[in-house]
């Protein structure tokens, strides 16, 4: 210990501490504070710029994944389109054919109807005609009958002998 | 494993080398030298372990046993009634006084003391001298290296920051080695041992006596050995520089932890006895702190310095064949180990710093989940 204290030198010690106190603060000033700065600079730009290709890599998947749903949506629409004018083609198909149908049966109906009535019509006329023939034929074949008595007697006997018969 | 390989090998040659030193000590006083070799080496390894007051790169003996030294004066500056400023070639290397206004002063053991015109130094009892010290102030050998260091530190990471503001924060050249080691001290010394969010005001601090500590070690074994860590004044300067930073940016968390350490884990009345220790333990470790980081380094620079010069000095002892080799090739290995051992040390003095500045800006985050637990 007294040979520290011998050794130990005021004026050495008084120019170390000045010294080093200059050298602290201009290295501070003019060295670490730059040289620190640069670093930490050069740190957060590498930071930031896996930072940013990070977000580009997600944004990228994002966009690729709106796409993806896009497309699917795109798709997905198609479909019900094409679906949709299936069922109105088969809608409209269904629909005319059922009106075909009606009218079809409508026109049909009609004729069958103006059938009958014109059968009704042609029956009833041939009746007409058919009475008006046996009237002409039974009033000439009367004429003729009655223009001999003979004739007459029997067709008399015969008549009475039908509806005996009857 | 290979490690203690390495040092059983070490302890051996030591001790083979104790044996060879014994024997051809014999032989130096035997050649009749003023002063044997081996007395001549220790006062040239303490000498040069202390500040000098002159720049010498070398010394040698001329013919006529006239000493010649290499190298440059340096101004001294004393305080002694007034500023005195003289070369310190006026002191021929302690051989001759020095006059100034009328006063002498004499270089004795790398101190100056003021002499009369004769140049007598009173002893006491302990063989101390007794002599006036004025205050010194001198721009000594140390002095210059620090200010060398400092503007080699200067000239290194201005240039560092100005090419960062040039390549757009890429580092070239020599940035290329020294930003690891920016970052390193940042990322594995401040960041675990403050904090995330207060490390940032301690870095410019960590950074400089880091580099600070290492530069110097490093100087330090370079051939010109100027042993500026392993002085006492240097480091008890680095390390109340850390004592004071430390205290200085304490957080009241801090301090109550100086004076009451246990907090709401016990009843007043139950710390008291306690107390009597703890706070008395607590308020020492306070000082003991900076004292083992200045002891540490100066301890660490003081030892490698000795070890690798004594080796050094045993290759001239020695003058055989079989020693003067083995001791070149010890003192080869333990300058590797001491330039693993100047990193080691500026690397301990930077993480405990960190480690005392840690603790003095925490904030105690278990006593506020004590009070949850109490609330609760």
């Amino acid at each position: 210990m007294a040979k520290l204290l011998e050794e130990f030198s005021l004026g050495l010690f008084f120019w170390q501490t000045l010294l080093f106190g200059l050298l602290l603060f201009l290295l501070w000033k003019f060295a670490w504070k730059p040289i620190l700065g640069a670093i930490n600079d050069r740190e957060e730009g590498i930071k930031n710029a896996l930072d940013a290709a990070e977000e580009a890599k997600k944004e990228m998947q994002n966009v690729t994944a709106d796409s993806e749903k896009l497309l699917k949506e795109a798709r997905a629409e198609r479909e019900a389109m094409l679906k949709e004018a299936r069922e109105i083609k088969d809608k409209i198909v269904a629909d005319a054919k059922e009106q075909a149908q009606v009218e079809g049966d409508k026109l049909v109906k009609q004729a069958q109807a103006t059938i009958e009535s014109e059968k009704k019509a042609a029956v009833a006329d041939i009746k007409a005609q058919v009475a008006n023939l046996s009237v002409d034929i039974a009033e000439k074949v009367i004429k003729e009958e009655l223009s001999d008595k003979k004739k007459q007697q029997k067709l008399v006997q015969d008549m009475l002998g039908d509806i005996k018969l009857n | 494993m290979q490690k203690t390989f390495f040092k059983g090998i070490l302890v051996i040659a030591a001790l083979l080398l104790g044996q060879f030193t014994f024997a051809s000590e014999k032989e130096n006083e035997a050649d009749g030298h003023g002063k044997d070799l081996k007395t001549e080496i220790k006062e040239y390894i303490s000498h040069h372990l202390q500040d000098s007051h002159d720049f010498s790169l070398f010394s040698y003996t001329k013919e006529n046993g006239e000493h010649k030294y290499v190298g440059f004066p340096l101004p001294v500056m004393l305080w002694d009634n007034g500023l005195k400023v003289f070369s310190s070639s006026k002191f021929h290397h302690g051989e001759t006084l020095a006059e100034v206004d009328g006063n002498y002063y004499k270089l004795y053991h790398s101190k100056i003391y003021k002499t009369d015109a004769e140049g007598t130094i009173n002893y006491d009892e302990d063989h101390h001298a007794t002599n006036v010290k004025p205050l010194d102030f001198s721009i000594t050998k140390n002095v210059v290296m620090i200010i060398v260091t400092g503007l080699l530190m200067l000239w290194l990471f201005t240039s560092l920051a100005k090419s960062y503001a040039k390549n757009n924060g890429i580092p070239t050249g020599a940035g290329r080695f020294f930003e690891p080691i920016v970052l390193y001290i940042r990322d594995d010394i401040a960041r675990p041992n403050i904090g995330e969010k207060r490390y940032k005001k301690y870095m410019p601090f960590l950074l400089t006596i880091f580099f600070f500590i290492w530069f110097l070690n490093i100087f330090g074994l370079t051939p010109l050995g100027i042993n500026v860590t392993g002085n006492i004044a240097i480091t008890v300067s680095l390390a109340l520089m850390t004592f004071v930073i430390t205290n200085v940016t304490g957080t009241k968390d801090y301090w109550m932890h100086q004076i009451d350490p246990l907090g709401k884990s016990l009843p007043w009345y139950g710390k008291i006895p306690l107390y009597l220790i703890l706070v008395p333990i607590e308020v020492l470790g306070l000082f003991i702190k900076p004292f083992s980081l200045l002891i540490r380094l100066y301890a660490n620079m003081q030892a490698g310095h000795i070890v690798l010069m004594s080796l050094i000095g045993l290759m001239f002892i020695f003058k055989s064949w079989l020693g003067s080799p083995l001791s070149f090739g010890l003192a080869f290995a333990i300058s590797l180990i001491e330039v693993l051992v100047a990193l080691l040390q500026a690397y301990i003095f930077t993480m405990l710093s960190a480690l005392y500045f840690g603790f003095a800006s925490e904030e105690h985050e278990h006593d506020h989940e004590h009070e949850a637990e109490v609330a609760h």
